[in-house]
């Protein structure tokens, strides 16, 4: 349960902490205001995982100590979210890609017997409803807009799709909790989050990727090199004071 | 008399009679009204100051979002960089109703026509600044706001009744920052310590030069848009913040601070008003930065905002 919980809770952490760095990055002051309102969903959903995580972790580690002191091998989101923000276009496909699985995988979360993450996943599934809708329209905006945001557009897609098998990928342990109705069975997601792709895509006028090259490794730690600068910014002032409130 | 028939003729003088009504009742002035061309101007480039303050205000403190000490600080300080921007969004939307449009006070911000606060030409160089922003610098600029939602510009009061409820809880959750720091490791004390020292000045500041010296403020005083005076405004700040510094356990870096028993106000040393200038006048330690940032930022976008259009035609 705790690594099903880590997964969940890191997912969120590192993509709202790439979020968090666009503040004040974004074309209109509206995206400026959307990209925080959902870095902060991801952040306040990765807040309520890392909690409920801590009962179930022998170390008794809080919210802070899970963000803060584990390193980069011990990270296991998965290896999308840790993707650069190379334009607006990479940020709003990566966040696409991500809320098109987060929909379906809330959904199930929200049915789990476990009352406590049910309840956690139903108030975080408002939130992913809306994260793509907003995400979906900024990806047909783009797809469907001038020649260049087009091409931009598809590069990202390109790029991205690569990454997006990883959100799927489980651990051995997971059987069991799917079995109970506590986790959510990935093979039950994957066709909800085809069938958004592929119909965001086309309204998008964009061609699905046909690469079928995929980058996993993320849920056992082995990521790709992003992460590696990522958190070390995002705990360099909890690590230089040990022991420190804030 | 033959100059109430002058002045009943000529629609500009029937508007100001109005407008001067308007001011002696205590009213609002309300975008269809008439108003003196220097009253509007004077409206626009307040507001798209206070605006622009707002936007550009989001890079001191979004500079220590990706590094926030903890979780909750993070979503604190995210929260409070997206009221920021709220902020700049309800601004301009006050300064349109004045005939002005958002792209034309985006372009004066960029080319530097138009001014934001001073204070945000300084780096934030340490977590604790993030307290001392708040604590400070919100903490100024609301009492600068609390008289400001009584201003006679209608559009521009209400605007400022929203910000100042936002702009209350910041200064707490800045106070609440420094709170802790001071509560905590010998590092941490020393580290507010330093944030009050470089902010303390720069936020005394903020409330624009000595009423001697101040252009405009004996005519925003008469049109109703300001209140109270700079020196006014900003003994009051004083007046609030040093018992505040004291419950801290911290030294306000002014020598000559003292309380006037008889006065009923404390005494404080002079500012710098050279450094003050300098910095207005874009030699501050981070202005070109702040404004290099935000037109990259704007000219990055320009290829999304082309795309909105296109799609949306």
């Amino acid at each position: 349960m705790l690594s099903y919980l880590l997964r969940l809770a890191d997912d969120n952490l590192v993509l709202a902490q790439r979020l968090s760095a666009l503040i004040a990055r974004m074309p209109e002051l509206e995206e400026d205001i959307a990209i925080a309102n959902i870095g902060l969903d991801h952040l306040g959903q990765a807040r309520n995982f890392y909690s409920y995580a801590s009962q179930f972790d022998a170390l008794g580690r809080d919210e802070d100590q899970f963000a803060m002191l584990r390193s980069e091998r011990e990270f296991v989101n998965a290896v999308l979210v840790e993707q650069p923000d190379v334009d607006f276009a990479h940020t709003v496909v990566r966040q696409f890609f991500v809320d098109a699985y987060q929909v379906p995988l809330y959904e199930v979360l929200a049915a789990s017997t476990d009352e406590t993450l049910a309840g956690m996943a139903a108030k975080a599934l408002k939130e992913a409803r809306y994260h793509l809708e907003y995400s979906s329209g900024w990806v047909i905006r783009l797809g469907d807009g001038t020649s260049e945001s087009h091409e931009r557009c598809q590069t990202a897609v390109d790029t991205l799709w690569p990454f997006t098998a990883d959100l799927f990928a489980g651990e051995t342990s997971d059987a069991e909790l799917i079995a109970q109705g506590v986790a959510a069975d990935p093979a039950v997601l994957r066709p909800q989050f085809d069938r958004t792709i592929s119909a965001v895509l086309a309204e998008a006028q964009l061609r699905c990727p046909s690469d079928p090259y995929q980058r996993l490794g993320g849920r056992t730690g082995f990521h790709t090199e992003h992460l590696g600068h990522l958190l070390p910014e995002m705990q360099s002032v909890y690590r230089a004071h040990p022991g420190a409130t804030w | 008399m033959t100059v109430t028939d002058a002045t009943s003729t000529d629609p500009s003088a029937v508007g100001q009679a109005r407008f001067d009504e308007l001011l002696a009742d205590g009213r609002k002035v309300e975008p269809r009204d008439w108003m003196p061309d220097e009253y509007r101007k004077t409206m626009i480039r307040q507001i798209a100051q206070h605006a622009h303050s707002e936007v550009i205000g989001q890079q001191p403190e979004g500079n220590w979002i990706t590094r926030a000490p903890s979780l909750k600080r993070k979503s604190i300080l995210m929260a409070k960089v997206q009221d920021e921007a709220g902020h700049g969004l309800y601004l301009y939307s006050a300064a349109e109703t004045l005939g002005v449009s958002r792209d034309e006070l985006n372009e004066m911000l960029h080319s530097g026509r138009q001014k934001y606060s001073s204070i945000f030409n300084y780096p934030t160089l340490s977590w604790s600044d993030m307290g001392a922003v708040g604590w400070l610098v919100d903490g100024a600029a609301i009492t600068n706001q609390v008289m400001l939602t009584r201003t006679s510009y209608g559009p521009y009061a209400r605007a400022m009744i929203k910000i100042c409820k936002e702009e209350s809880f910041h200064q707490r959750q800045g106070f609440e920052i420094m709170l802790t720091m001071v509560n905590g490791t010998a590092e941490q004390k020393a580290m507010a310590q330093d944030s009050l020292n470089r902010w303390w000045w720069p936020a005394l500041a903020m409330f624009g030069p000595p009423d001697a010296d101040s252009t405009h403020t004996t005519q925003s005083i008469a049109w109703g848009i300001k209140l109270e005076t700079n020196d006014q405004l900003r003994q009051k700040f004083v007046d609030m913040t040093v018992p505040q510094a004291e419950y801290l356990g911290l030294t306000v870096p002014d020598p000559d601070l003292r309380w006037n028993d008889e006065t009923g106000h404390y005494e404080f040393g002079a500012i710098d008003w050279d450094d003050f200038w300098a910095v207005v006048k874009g030699d501050g330690p981070c202005n070109r930065e702040r404004i290099a940032h935000k037109v990259k930022a704007w000219e990055d976008g320009a290829w999304v905002r082309e795309a909105g259009r296109a799609h949306a035609e």
